[in-house]
């Protein structure tokens, strides 16, 4: 069980998303969860052992490691992945849903049912409008607080994006004031940047994919009540038809009735 | 032989369960399988190297550290994660037992093998039922062990061999106590989840029993 699994299951979900959705997941997969393991887990692996304290004191570099670092930035990348992929699962769980229904259907015999077999309703995509529109942008609206949340969290946790060389402690056992060094600043300034960068194009990417769900039912909706409006009119246009019609056989009629009494 | 093992368990288990247990199932796997091996597998892996004492006696710092915690809380997680994902497996099982009845005696005793039905219900109610008195007993158990869900950073120690009483400090114990409060979150939300389905499957059962013999009366 690794991302590995994460990225079987939320390659399913893809198959039912736009095509923003589609980008979204490949930035998630390739330059977020891809980079975390094969490079940011070793930048931030040495982390403690290389956290030196300028003191023999004992316990000091603990206290003041566990004081500057109360959750690390790798694990807050590995949570924060998580909860931004686990939305999708609302959207596989309606899809699957939908799916057991309609084989319900078939397999009671329904005439209704316009598929073949069961196999094509397994690879059936579903279209996103009516309630699968509902929980699909449900689903990205959590995923666009959790992202805020996150960034929120790391921006408050360690006061902006850089890593310090060089923190001062004063927590106790530690004697006075304590120099600390924190191992690969740079490299994890670097990587913290590129990975709340990142997340920024990610929030961009759902804020877009919100408004061109949002348009497309409005859209949708302005073209049903356009259809609703014209109708009418139709039908008054066939009314008058008829009603004309009716007065020539009318007319005729009582010509014809004229006709005869004369 | 790893956790892709379990997962491959569960999402077998997933055919046979009902909406709020596909939620279970959902639930184990992103936030509590993924977490623990994404992130809190490595916030424990050198804890007993980064374990300090303020002394150097040899022995001490072992000893000391073998008292504070005698089961690591991340063994116990783990623990609790397989043990809660196996009662899942006597719902497998009884449906094996049922498809095999129907090869021996050749013919189609059940309208469908894995619907929750007759003895498959109540093996099901039964597995629920271990998964959530399982979950509390391993909630009460850390609890126990370790005096709740805190985890101090520094430890007093006096057992021998260090004289008298030695200060002897955790590594990252606040990141420790984050994860942890996470387990116990998540540990309450599948209690709540499977104590509702429970619920649930007694109510909608209770209700078909009693119309059917409301009918039959009526008959």
């Amino acid at each position: 069980m690794d991302w590995g699994a994460l990225h079987t299951i939320l390659g399913g979900v893809n198959k039912h998303s736009t095509s923003i959705g589609k980008i979204w997941l490949t930035v998630l997969f390739i330059f977020r969860i891809m980079i975390l393991v094969v490079a940011a887990e070793r930048v931030w692996g040495d982390e403690q052992d290389d956290f030196v304290c300028n003191t023999l004191q004992p316990g000091c570099r603990n206290v003041c490691y566990d004081h500057f670092f109360p959750i690390s930035h790798i694990r807050l990348w590995a949570l924060q992945l998580i909860f931004v992929s686990t939305p999708a699962l609302l959207v596989a769980m309606h899809v699957a849903y939908r799916r057991h229904e309609k084989k319900r259907q078939f397999r009671k015999g329904d005439q209704k049912c316009e598929y073949k077999d069961i196999e094509e309703i397994r690879k059936q995509r579903f279209r996103i409008e009516g309630s699968l529109w509902w929980t699909y942008t449900s689903s990205i609206f959590f995923r666009l607080v959790f992202e805020a949340v996150f960034m929120y969290a790391f921006y408050f946790m360690y006061d902006g994006f850089r890593m310090p060389r060089l923190m001062k402690c004063n927590a106790w056992p530690c004697p006075n004031t304590v120099d600390c060094f924190v191992s690969r600043p740079t490299e994890k300034t670097v990587f913290t940047i590129f990975m709340i960068a990142v997340s920024s194009i990610c929030i961009l990417l759902n804020v877009a994919e919100l408004c061109y769900l949002l348009a497309k039912f409005f859209l949708r909706r302005s073209k049903k009540a356009g259809n609703s409006k014209q109708q009418p009119n139709h039908e008054n246009k066939e009314e008058t038809k008829q009603n004309e019609m009716n007065e020539l056989i009318s007319d005729s009629c009582q010509n014809t009735v004229i006709g005869f009494s004369s | 032989m790893s956790w892709a093992f379990l997962r491959d368990l569960l999402s077998g288990v997933n055919k046979y369960s009902t909406g709020i247990g596909r939620i279970w199932v959902a639930v184990v796997f992103m936030f509590r399988l993924l977490v623990y091996v994404t992130a809190a597998e490595n916030i424990w892996k050198h804890e007993h190297d980064e374990f300090e004492c303020n002394i150097k006696q040899p022995g001490c710092q072992n000893v000391c550290f073998d008292h504070f915690f005698p089961v690591s809380h991340i063994r116990l997680w783990a623990l609790q994660l397989i043990m809660v994902s196996t009662p899942s497996l006597l719902v497998v099982f009884h449906v094996a037992y049922r498809e095999n009845r129907e090869k021996q005696h050749n013919q189609e005793l059940y309208r469908n093998p894995g619907k929750i039905d007759g003895g498959l219900l109540y093996t099901y109610l039964i597995s629920l039922m271990l998964k959530t008195g399982l979950e509390i007993v391993f909630l009460v158990l850390f609890y126990k062990l370790y005096n709740g869900f805190k985890i101090p950073h520094l430890v007093k120690c006096d057992i021998k061999p260090c004289p008298n009483t030695v200060d002897c400090y955790i590594s990252k114990p606040t990141e420790k106590m984050i994860f942890l409060y996470f387990l116990v979150a998540t540990s309450c939300l599948c209690i709540v989840l499977n104590l509702s389905e429970l619920s649930y499957l007694i109510f909608k059962y209770s209700i078909k029993c009693y119309l059917k013999r409301h009918m039959n009366k009526q008959q």
